[in-house]
């Protein structure tokens, strides 16, 4: 049994939103559930939402977390907030009383944020997240139980419009264009509007049935909900996180509890060596600029305004990336060699490889080019990064499941112009590009 | 006002379809590639429910990736010097999560727990085996045996069931009782057994399929066997052995090592123990029909012998060795010479006499170079088996 009730929670949460409103948050409604560790796992696997709509990889999901859970090479997360008017938020059932107290109070950072950052106010509709996904779900299903659909051929689209999924404008609000837009551009290739977005494209252009078009936006729409959150993580877990910490040394918590907080905090957002760990960076830098003359309002204006990369490109000084032990690595053959360090002369190139290298920066971009008599001509939009070649070439392959015929993908390998080419019954060759 | 809400407490599962979806993908995955992971597997004789792991390579999600072998930022002690050497970049890590240095955690491999038997069972599927075959295997040599089943009142002497006879005894007593103390006679009278009260087994013929089996698995071990050579060799009997395990329902395996002399030794031994020394194959077959004449009568046992060597025998011994060959042939069910190719492209000699001089139906011969052609051999091996079956 649990050594607390919902009661001490709620007398918990009440002193928490008090301090919330004091500091200046502004929150959506919230609305904690407390659920047991499969049902996290659950949640963890369904994107928080277990009204999304069926597909293997979620099983899959859930199988590896739970197996990774089991095996204990990782832990659950504490909560699982979901970017929602009211917010939604999971707490794990078993944690102790401490962890639930900086849950809710980290929960609330993050519910601000969502709230306030431009980011999702302009791409998102938290009113509208949980209806999505139910729609979303119940449209799949329909097309699923449909006796001249079926899931086989379902799976077949979205088997491939996952392997996609990323491949979408990446700014802006990625909305579908009227019929007088679309008229327009008929006779154009590739339009301007597409010319970032090949999921839409392939939506738009490939010989596809209705229901098949539905799936491929299903699948487009869901990433645009989630671009906000993968472009903004760092600010978002820091945001949080500096919350959090605040609002517990606000609460004087008895002496037992206030130690396991230190504890536990310290956890969050220590250092991963060799690694980036988004609660690390973020909270320091929002502790750090928090000091500075007129901290308090400026941090405010930064939670609203930017998104990673800015946020980094402004802020990320000298200073806080030697604090923060920030280094550059390159692989040299074997090895992984540290390649600059965040001194006098090397910060500002950590500083530019880190901001080019999270969020969707993290994700090539491959975008459709031309059409020439049937084949579709992708570019890999190259910046010193190569692609991974076994799995652009598996990828293509789902390009050219959904485009019907032959594909081709421009891309750079070890310094040569190299052409991907995906027959349409999917028998993959590459060439060098100079022979096109 | 936060609002609180203890969960959802036995709710349905939500990702049952969804899982389940993923465990017939990732068993078709296994199928296909059946061949590559039991030449993977490392055991011979475990129990049919031990849970083995198999590390399935987990069914990939693909995207436009970047590679491993790129650069990127990372947070570090502070110590970190330009051109230090921080790691190494693992060439199975395909893939993972961008942005990290190549030590993370996020390769797309987790174990999936199968049984031998599940194994067995994709296996076998594979093969496309009619039932059929499998029953005439089975009941190659029947046995007969008596069984006690149920009670009669006629029988002879020895079948005499003095509990049931007791019984009935009793109960006629204790009627004749009541009668009495009704009738108010005397109720001390003694009553002795009557010819009515005896009870007898019944007995049923139970007509037992016989279905022993033995596997004698002779292996060169001389100094020219290597661990790798033995490892093909390994997974090959373990395929063996399991084949023969589903067909008979009691198998037993019989190791014998050979160089110039043969011994019989425990399955360890048999697998780890290197010895150096030239080879004598027959000294292998002749111990193997030794140990068959001792304890496997083939009138009662069926008997599966395979031996795998590289073929490097000493020339002077292959005569001896085909006759016993030839001998071996004619009391197993079936007789197999695997052999394990090493760095050289063509047979040895001893293969092709085999070839040319063993005519017997129930001799099969296969070469393995490489893991992946443990289960084509092994293959082949059953068509012969079929076909050889179907003269007994």
């Amino acid at each position: 049994m649990r050594e607390y009730a919902l009661r001490e929670l709620e007398y918990w949460n009440d002193r928490i939103e008090e301090l919330v409103a004091k500091a200046g948050l502004t929150c959506f409604d919230q609305y904690f559930e407390t659920v047991s560790y499969e049902d996290m796992l659950c949640y963890g696997a369904y994107v928080g939402m277990p009204s999304h709509y069926p597909h293997w990889s979620y099983g899959k999901s859930y199988e590896r977390q739970k197996s990774f859970y089991q095996y204990n090479l990782s832990g659950l997360p504490y909560e699982m907030v979901i970017n929602s008017d009211p917010c939604i938020a999971y707490l794990m059932r078993d944690n102790t009383l401490l962890l639930q107290i900086l849950t809710i109070a980290h929960v609330y950072g993050h519910n601000d944020f969502f709230r306030n950052n431009r980011l999702f106010k302009r791409d998102t509709r938290p009113d509208m997240t949980v209806e999505m996904f139910k729609t979303h779900a119940n449209r799949v299903r329909q097309y699923n139980n449909d006796p001249s659909i079926g899931a086989e051929k379902v799976e077949r689209i979205l088997d491939a419009a996952h392997a996609l999924r990323f491949q979408v404008c990446r700014y802006g609000e990625g909305r579908l264009p009227d019929k007088k837009q679309l008229a327009e551009e008929a006779d154009i290739p590739v339009p301007e509007r597409l010319q970032e977005d090949l999921l839409a494209f392939l939506a738009e252009r490939s010989q596809l049935a209705e229901w098949e078009r539905d799936l491929i936006n299903i699948v487009r729409e869901e990433t645009l909900y989630f671009i906000p959150q993968m472009e903004t993580k760092i600010m978002n877990e820091g945001w949080a996180s500096y919350w959090h910490y605040q609002l517990l040394n606000q609460l004087e918590l008895p002496q037992g509890l206030h130690l396991e907080f230190l504890q536990r905090h310290n956890l969050v957002i220590r250092p991963h060596q060799g690694r980036i760990n988004p609660y690390f960076i973020g909270f320091k830098m929002f502790e750090y600029l928090s000091k500075q003359a007129d901290g308090a309002n400026k941090i405010m204006s930064i939670r609203a305004e930017e998104r990673d990369q800015s946020f980094l490109r402004r802020y990320l000084n000298q200073e806080l990336c030697e604090q923060l032990h920030l280094f550059n690595y390159a692989v040299s053959g074997e090895d992984i060699v540290v390649d600059e360090v965040a001194d006098e002369e090397g910060w500002r190139k950590v500083r530019d490889t880190f901001v080019n290298s999270i969020g969707l920066g993290a994700i090539p971009i491959i975008r459709p080019r031309s059409v020439d008599k049937g084949t579709l001509v992708l570019e890999h939009v190259y910046d010193g990064r190569e692609l991974e070649l076994n799995y652009a070439k598996e990828t293509l392959k789902y390009v050219a499941e959904l485009w019907g015929a032959k594909v081709e993908l421009c891309t750079r390998m070890e310094e040569q112009e190299k052409v991907l080419v995906c027959t349409s019954d999917k028998f993959i060759s590459m060439y060098d590009g100079g022979r096109l | 006002m936060a609002i609180f809400k203890d969960g959802s407490i036995g709710q349905s599962d939500r990702s049952a379809w969804d899982r389940k979806r993923h465990r017939q993908l990732v068993e078709e995955a296994i199928k296909k590639n059946m061949g590559d992971i039991i030449a993977e597997e490392s055991i011979i004789g475990q129990s049919k429910n031990k849970k083995i792991k198999i590390p399935i390579k987990g069914l990939k999600e693909y995207q436009f990736v970047y590679g491993k072998n790129n650069g990127g930022t990372a947070s570090g002690s502070g110590q970190e010097q330009k051109g230090q050497v921080i790691g190494k970049v693992k060439e199975d890590q395909q893939g993972g999560e961008p942005g990290q240095a190549g030590n993370d955690a996020g390769e797309d491999i987790y174990e999936t727990e199968i049984t031998i038997d599940e194994l067995i069972g994709y296996l076998f599927e594979d093969l496309k085996l009619p039932d059929m075959e499998r029953k005439k295997f089975a009941q190659i040599e029947a046995e007969r045996k008596f069984k006690r089943s149920g009670i009669q009142r006629k029988g002879i002497p020895p079948r005499l069931n003095k509990k049931r006879t007791l019984m009935e005894k009793i109960k006629r007593e204790k009627i004749s009782c009541r009668e009495r103390v009704a009738e108010e006679l005397d109720d001390n009278e003694r009553v002795p057994f009557r010819e009515e009260d005896l009870r007898y087994w019944r007995v049923k013929e139970d007509t037992r399929r016989h279905s022993n089996a033995v596997v004698i698995c002779i292996m060169d071990t001389s100094g020219s066997m290597d661990q790798t050579k033995k490892y093909l060799a390994r997974s090959f009997y373990f395929l063996l052995y399991q084949f023969v395990l589903w067909k008979y329902e009691q198998v037993e395996v019989v190791f014998i090592a050979h160089t110039t002399e043969a011994k019989e030794v425990t399955e360890d031994e048999f697998f780890h123990r290197g010895e150096a020394g030239g080879t004598y194959i027959s000294s292998g077959y002749a111990k193997a029909l030794t140990i068959i004449e001792e304890r496997y009568n083939p009138e009662v046992w069926n008997i599966y012998t395979f031996h795998c060597s590289d073929g490097d025998n000493w020339s002077n011994d292959n005569d001896k060795a085909v006759e016993l060959a030839a001998q071996l042939c004619l009391i197993c069910n079936l007789f197999g010479y695997g052999e394990i190719m090493g760095n050289y492209g063509y047979g040895s000699t001893i293969r092709r006499e085999y070839e040319r001089r063993v005519k017997a139906d129930n001799f099969v011969t296969v070469t393995m170079g490489k893991k992946e052609d443990v289960w084509p051999a092994f293959k082949q091996i059953l068509d012969k088996e079929s076909a050889a079956g179907g003269d007994q």
